[in-house]
């Protein structure tokens, strides 16, 4: 730049060039967004690195056991033995059994509160679920040991396995000795837990149906609930997939309420009074006390496997209820 | 043929509606229940030595949970210190400032945060801070807690700049102001009411959490003067003695759930109800 042209500059910024840039710099413009660019690049680097550190310090188990870690059942610290596969039973059963009890209890909520309910106890009662989800889980853990097991021992346990234990086919998963804390236990603690986070995303999905849609099937004779069920719900049904999943992944990242209830003992049993044990109890109950670098690692990669699982069912889930609240039902509007 | 049809759905139609009904007034009175039960037996339990007094030995009757307490608050100051700033200032960026692709992946990114269980973070927080100092510290535990504070921050503060009228940015770019003037000046500002109960509620969040501070605060028998030792929290001390085999230490478990019940409920409804409040006024 000649010195004929620096006058100029003065009168009007420049538009381009290194000169360009130090003017933007001194009116600081340039540095904020820098200072947030690097701040906001800063989550991106915690989870990366988080991905990494459980990768790498995993390396002796995954060096060692392969895949194989995932299929075998010994789990031995003092002779440097470890198969996932009791802890991955544990997670996925008491998961699935907590969505199999949450799911129909919180569409429904939803449901009512979505077409029923008037608009404001719908609000109020959204308002008390989301407290619901507030809750620390170990006080749901608190509950389960003090409250769910005993109940579990005397009239429920007992009752489901006068009933169903008979029943063909399911009858053995209600059968054998019943000690309060097991399998069933935890996924009905799970449940309680899942379930206002099923509500509050099927609520708002459900609310985001077009009003005509209601109408012309109502204006079709059909009655409130053949128009809910036939019509509202499947146009919403993506978004309430994805806050299933959005459950599910809370379900098998779940901690300490279930740490408290499932018994913490890694069998693969085929009864759901058996005790259990799952990813996240185990990581929780030895880490700490770790006996050694390969027990370190195992639970590690535990951690990996746990943390990459969430990560693909959250991104699915937002996809979904992204996908839901602009489109609606995945057809064109 | 056809009227019984008729009858059919309409009864359908009823029993149907009276079911989603009576799911939704039980997933309410769970909540009620939850309550109850800890006003009751930790109302009972409640006593000044648990404000007060230190953990008694294994199997002893008495003594309280006063360092827990202090514990607790210790870790959330740090928790604030670590994670709010950088939440602030990215919620800054991704509502003022961000590009389309980078922007995307950054919102992608912390809700995956977000969502990551709260043990993984544990595990993440031993491998950065307690493996480097070789022993559990109150550092640990606060950067366990600060990461899980980020996403919540970032999303909430996003959504309070973005709820920002643009006129108020065109006036203050139309007085003379430069793009960061303008935002520290007068848009977060406008926003603060939001963004920080949106950082109160974070905090309320993690408050409760146990998982994380397993191994990364780990626990303490008694006063902690230092941050870099272990240290006891209130969460941890309700899950040591709820499974220890003592009636005293049960009792003092119900205790401790109420009182950090009280907290993260008292902040939540806290919280809400002023969001709510301002939500109505805005649309007034």
């Amino acid at each position: 730049m000649s010195t004929a042209t620096s006058t100029i500059d003065r009168a009007v910024p420049p538009q381009a060039g290194p000169r360009a840039f130090v003017h933007r710099l001194r009116h600081g413009d340039e540095v904020a967004h820098l200072i947030t660019l690097v701040f906001a690049a800063t989550i991106l680097l915690i989870t990366s690195v988080m991905v990494y550190e459980l990768w790498v310090r995993s390396d002796i188990t995954r060096a060692k056991f392969g895949f194989a870690f995932f299929f075998t059942s010994v789990w031995d610290p003092v002779a440097e033995q470890f198969g996932a596969a009791p802890f991955i039973f544990g997670t996925l059963v008491t998961s699935i059994l907590a969505l199999v009890i949450a799911v129909p209890l919180g569409l429904a909520a939803a449901v009512f509160l979505a077409e029923l309910a008037p608009r404001n106890i719908s609000d109020t009662t959204a308002f008390l679920i989301d407290l619901l989800a507030a809750i620390p889980s170990v006080i749901y853990g608190l509950l389960g040991i003090f409250v769910v097991v005993p109940l579990m021992r005397k009239p429920i346990g007992p009752f489901l396995k006068a009933t169903l234990g008979h029943v063909p086919l399911i009858g053995t998963l209600f059968q054998g000795p019943n000690y309060g804390v097991g399998l069933l236990t935890a996924s009905i603690v799970l449940a309680i837990m899942i379930v206002p986070f099923i509500i509050s995303v099927s609520r708002e999905v459900l609310l985001t149906v077009p009003r005509e849609q209601r109408e012309a099937a109502l204006g079709l004779g059909a009655t409130r609930w053949e128009a809910t069920w036939k019509v509202v719900v499947p146009w919403a049904r993506t978004g309430i997939m994805g806050s299933v999943f959005l459950a599910l992944a809370r379900a098998l990242g779940e901690t300490m309420a279930v740490t408290m209830v499932i018994g913490n003992n890694p069998i693969i049993a085929s009864s759901l009074f058996s005790p259990g044990y799952s990813i996240a109890a185990v990581i929780a109950n030895e880490f700490a006390e770790a006996s050694g670098d390969a027990h370190r690692s195992a639970l590690m990669e535990l951690g990996l496997v746990l943390f990459l699982i969430t990560f693909i069912l959250n991104g699915c889930a937002r996809l979904l209820i992204v996908a839901t609240e602009r489109g609606g039902g995945g057809r064109p509007a | 043929m056809s009227d019984l049809r008729l009858a059919w759905r309409k009864s359908l139609n009823g029993v149907m509606l009276t079911l989603t009904g009576v799911a939704a007034f039980s997933v309410v009175a769970v909540l009620f229940l939850v309550l109850g039960y800890l006003i009751w037996n930790g109302g009972t339990s409640l006593n000044l030595d648990f404000f007060t007094q230190l953990p008694k030995g294994e199997g002893e009757t008495g003594g309280g949970m006063a360092n827990a307490i202090v514990g607790s608050l210790k870790l959330l100051a740090l928790a604030a210190v670590i994670g709010l700033p950088v939440g602030l200032l990215a919620g800054v960026y991704l509502a003022e400032f961000g590009g389309k692709t980078f922007s995307f992946l950054t919102r992608y990114t912390t809700d995956l945060l977000n969502g990551a269980p709260s043990i993984v973070i544990g595990l993440f927080a031993f491998s950065v801070a307690v493996l480097p100092l070789k022993h559990f510290s109150v550092l640990a535990g606060g950067v366990a807690l600060g990461v899980m504070v980020i996403p919540i921050t970032v999303r909430s503060t996003e959504e309070f700049l973005r709820a920002v009228p643009n006129s108020l940015r065109e006036g203050a770019m139309a007085l003379g102001a430069n793009k960061w003037k303008t935002i520290a000046t007068v848009i977060v500002p406008a926003a603060s009411g939001g963004i920080i109960t949106g950082m109160l509620l974070a905090l309320a969040r993690v408050a409760g959490e146990t998982a994380p501070l397993l191994f990364t605060a780990f626990g303490n028998q008694y006063w902690n003067t230092s941050w870099s030792q272990p240290i006891s929290s209130l969460p941890v001390m309700i899950y040591t003695y709820a499974l220890a085999p003592y009636d005293d230490w049960h009792r003092q478990a119900w205790a401790g759930g109420l009182v950090l019940l009280a907290l993260v409920l008292i902040a939540n409804v806290g919280c809400r109800l002023v969001l709510n409040r301002r939500g109505a006024n805005r649309s007034a």
